[in-house]
């Protein structure tokens, strides 16, 4: 988000999923989506269907890139190499859009200065993939009508995150993919909220409708509304806010559906500080290892089966959450928990019910403005912007690129990135590498997906390339020592044709069962604050007894 | 008769579209260019029975319980998949569409236990099922035999998400294009055999854990007759506690990944007792994926909320 917003001004996907149906080239970029977002797939499915080409960049040959025209599988981190070449590639074939970039963009001299060097043969040289592949997936890019390019954490788990997502945006600058129907640059979002939470001012420099906390004139604002001064200054996000328990500048923590005893990257520190707290209050609708370590747990219900509300899809549509069943027990609607928080420090709220809020978030926000719960539920969400009663939101943004006046706007900026890789380099003491990711069945750190049983599920295993398991003599469903400079766990393999040699991959689902985070990098983007999940160095080894039987679940 | 003219209409996308209008049993009805005959049926408030049917589907024309008579047509057409054309004259309740409907139905029912047939999700065959139609049309199959010849075979159970009551299935095909390419692309499952023998089938019937299935239970949505089950209705069934008539359905959306999903749930004794998606919604036009449509689970009082 951070990376789009510094492109276009607004942290969202620019598409609706109905435009990647009607689209001629797609490509997939550090995305899953078959298993991680499969009913976006579907459409997806569409458009290949209706004649579309993919090209699917990953290191991994996942089930998604099986549809693709190419996979380009290459070596984790090196991202930025390849989009600098496929930038390259375009300019030098002429294949750029100039009246785009003369009238929408801004520094397009030093971005083609900066790509330069990024020749296919280095770019090969880089990344593993063919120079070729890499030349044809540019000009199916560029010389197509309409084209996307879409992205998931296979981009913005790295520690150059932003620099990933960056290098993406330069490439619809170049050819203009971005602001019309069936062309953009779309993040496809992990968590069902994970928008919603952005678009209501859950980000540490946002307040709701992505209006600046810096600015005077949008605190004055909400300060009239809310009857409180806001505090002018930025927050920060969750990776400093580890930082600032590390040096003692926070004490107290109150995480509200969150996991982070089992989701941080290097997870043992994290565990370790969240532990030394003063005081630690979880709000959470299960009793999760990071509320095993809280002084107080508050129960919540589940919010979107017990509780009124919304939340934000990837293509920023605005949808109607809605109480089915009565919450067990103690469990109460998070409003009401901070409801009842706030009476208690003084502040009485009434009892406020979701609409009464959204309503005032309506006034507040002019992306929200025109959408009332009667449209939400009669239009089957709205996508934002949507200002007024009148606006039938919107089904892509920046629009704006393409009108004669840019409203006094300089144009998108292109970003000059450089190709890093990975912080952690391999080493002949940890000469594999390690990524994650998700499988179809099960979901993050499993507090939700652990609830039911199903066929497919075969538990945390480490996928490992046929050649590397034989040269270390392990066979299929072995248990070994999997070891990274942070930590050591004993997990099964699955011996996978599908992983190129010298990769290995894991699901994180199964906290209870592998502690996989033990052995993730906490090396972060100073700008997002994501850490980098995607890209550590292991050394896995065989176990000296042969007592290890296979642990793979069985169904 | 006078030609009707052409003429054109705002669509919701604000694009111009050119409407074809036709005779249904009588009345003019115009309706966008490209749809079928069943499309101006509804529109015109004219219930017809169908089966292998479903609006999130193509039309596969196997059932032929949706007949209607257009004129000058040697044979009877299939309404589902027909296109309407400029002028057409249709009859929905002729003596010939009554008599070819009643003997669809009774020649399914000497072969198929039709009890559980439920009715379809849209609302052009006004929420009458099976029964109601085989009601309406004086079908009675009884009078080809004593029973019915089903294929007799025991209930597949072999996982917990859904089972597989062969004796239900009519061969309608809706599952098959919903595991391949009207939705889901997995192609776990195609029709085998022959005749009588003819069957839906996973891959040299291997059981379901064993198959290229990816339990995104599309196909148990688009079931008209209950062949394909999930688990838990099943289970209710075969207790003889699945009320129905007193099950309410909330619309809300799933709370895994950020695609925003719209999920039905249908809720029973406080208790979610099956997961649907509408048809008529833009995400997933009735489709899901395994973790919205059987991983609610952990909402369940009979679960402890507590991480497996």
């Amino acid at each position: 988000m951070v990376g789009l917003a510094t492109v276009f001004g607004a942290g969202g996907g620019t598409s609706s999923y109905k435009e990647i149906e009607e689209t001629d080239v797609i490509l997939l970029w550090g995305s899953n989506a078959r298993e991680a977002h499969p009913i976006f797939f579907h459409h997806l499915m569409k458009g290949l269907d209706n004649g579309a080409r993919m090209y699917a960049v990953d290191p991994r040959r996942t089930s998604s890139s099986k549809f693709a025209d190419a996979w380009l599988g290459l070596s984790v981190g090196t991202d930025i190499a390849m989009a600098n070449a496929v930038a390259r590639e375009i300019i030098h074939n002429g294949w750029v859009n100039q009246a785009f970039i003369d009238h929408s963009t801004t520094g397009y001299e030093a971005f083609a200065e900066s790509v330069e060097s990024y020749t296919l043969e280095v770019a090969e040289q880089i990344t593993g993939v063919p120079g070729s592949a890499i030349a044809e997936m540019a000009k199916a890019y560029a010389t197509a009508e309409k084209a996307q390019i879409l992205w998931t954490l296979g981009i913005t788990e790295h520690h150059n995150a932003v620099d990933n997502v960056l290098s993406l945006c330069n490439l619809a600058l170049l050819t203009g993919h971005i602001g019309t129907w069936g062309s953009g640059l779309v993040p496809l979002r992990g968590q069902n909220n994970v928008q919603g939470g952005g678009d209501m001012g859950s980000l540490p420099n946002k307040l709701p409708g992505f209006q600046n906390v810096t600015d005077p004139e949008a605190r004055a604002k909400f300060e009239a509304v809310y009857g409180v001064p806001i505090p002018p200054e930025n927050g920060i996000h969750l990776t400093l806010m580890f930082e600032a328990m590390e040096r003692s500048e926070i004490k107290a923590a109150y995480v509200i559906g969150e996991n982070p005893a089992d989701s941080e990257a290097d997870v043992q520190h994290a565990r370790k500080l969240l532990s030394g707290l003063d005081t630690l209050v979880v709000q959470d609708i299960f009793m999760t290892r990071t509320a095993e370590l809280a002084d107080v747990v508050l129960p919540a219900s589940v919010g979107w089966a017990e509780s009124e509300g919304t939340v934000t899809s990837s293509e920023r549509r605005v949808q109607r959450v809605r109480a089915a069943v009565t919450p067990p027990g103690e469990a109460r609607h998070d409003q009401d928990i901070i409801g009842e928080l706030a009476r208690r420090m003084g502040y009485d709220w009434g009892q406020p019910t979701s609409e009464d809020l959204w309503e005032e978030l309506r006034a507040l926000s002019p992306l929200h403005g025109g959408m009332t719960y009667a449209r939400l539920e009669d239009e089957g969400g709205l996508q934002w912007p949507c200002p007024d009663l009148d606006h039938p939101g919107s089904p892509f943004l920046h629009g704006w690129l393409w009108e004669d006046d840019l409203g006094g706007r300089a144009g998108a900026p292109f970003s000059v990135v450089e190709h890093e890789g990975p912080k952690e380099q391999l080493t002949e003491a940890f000469p594999l590498r390690l990524t994650t990711g998700r499988s179809l069945d099960s979901y993050n750190t499993g507090v939700q997906s652990g609830g039911y049983d199903n066929p497919i599920r075969y538990g945390d295993a480490l996928d490992m390339n046929p050649v590397d398991a034989a040269a270390l003599e392990l066979a299929d469903g072995e248990t070994v020592k999997v070891s990274s400079p942070r930590g050591s766990v004993e997990m099964p393999i699955r011996v996978q044709p599908d992983i190129p040699e010298g990769l290995t991959f894991t699901t994180f689902h199964f906290p209870e069962l592998v502690d996989i985070n033990v052995l993730t990098n906490d090396a972060w983007d100073k700008r997002s604050g994501t850490s980098e999940f995607k890209a550590a160095s292991i050394r896995v080894e065989k176990l000296p007894s042969s007592d290890h039987t296979p642990q793979l679940q069985d169904s | 008769m006078t030609a009707v003219e052409s003429t054109t209409a705002k669509s919701a996308n604000g694009m111009t579209e050119t409407l074809v209008t036709i005779q249904v049993d009588g009345r003019p009805v115009s309706i966008p260019e490209g749809g079928t005959i069943l499309d101006a049926c509804s529109k015109a408030g004219v219930s017809t029975p169908t089966l292998c049917y479903a609006e999130n589907l193509t039309p596969v024309n196997v059932c032929r319980v949706c007949v209607v008579e257009v004129e000058n047509s040697r044979t009877l057409v299939p309404s589902c998949s027909r296109v309407a054309e400029e002028g057409m004259v249709v009859q929905t309740d002729s003596e010939r569409v009554r008599h070819s409907r009643k003997m669809v139905i009774e020649f399914l029912d000497t072969s198929v236990d039709l009890s559980q047939t439920t009715a379809p999700t849209s609302n052009e065959a006004g929420g009458r099922n099976l029964a109601d139609w085989a009601a309406e049309y004086g079908a009675d199959s009884s009078r080809y035999g004593p029973a019915p010849q089903t294929m007799d075979e025991e209930v597949k159970i072999q996982d917990n998400l859904y089972i597989r009551d062969y004796d239900k299935c009519v061969l309608c095909y809706k599952c098959v294009e919903a595991c391949g390419d009207d939705a889901q692309h997995t192609f776990a499952i195609a029709v085998s055999g022959r005749g009588f023998g003819a069957r839906i089938s996973t891959e040299f019937d291997v059981s379901l854990p064993d198959s290229a299935c990816v339990y995104c239970g599309n196909c148990v949505a688009v079931c008209p007759t209950n062949a394909l089950q999930f688990k838990t209705e099943f289970d209710l069934r075969e207790a003889n506690n699945w009320r129905e008539e007193e099950q309410s359905v909330t619309r809300t959306v799933c709370s895994y990944c950020g695609v925003g999903c719209n999920l039905e749930l249908h809720v029973q004794d406080d208790t979610i007792v099956k997961v649907t998606s509408p048809n008529d919604h833009s995400v997933t036009s009735g489709h899901l994926c395994i973790k919205g449509r059987f991983g609610w689970q952990y909402v369940q009082p009979t679960i402890q909320r507590k991480p497996s």
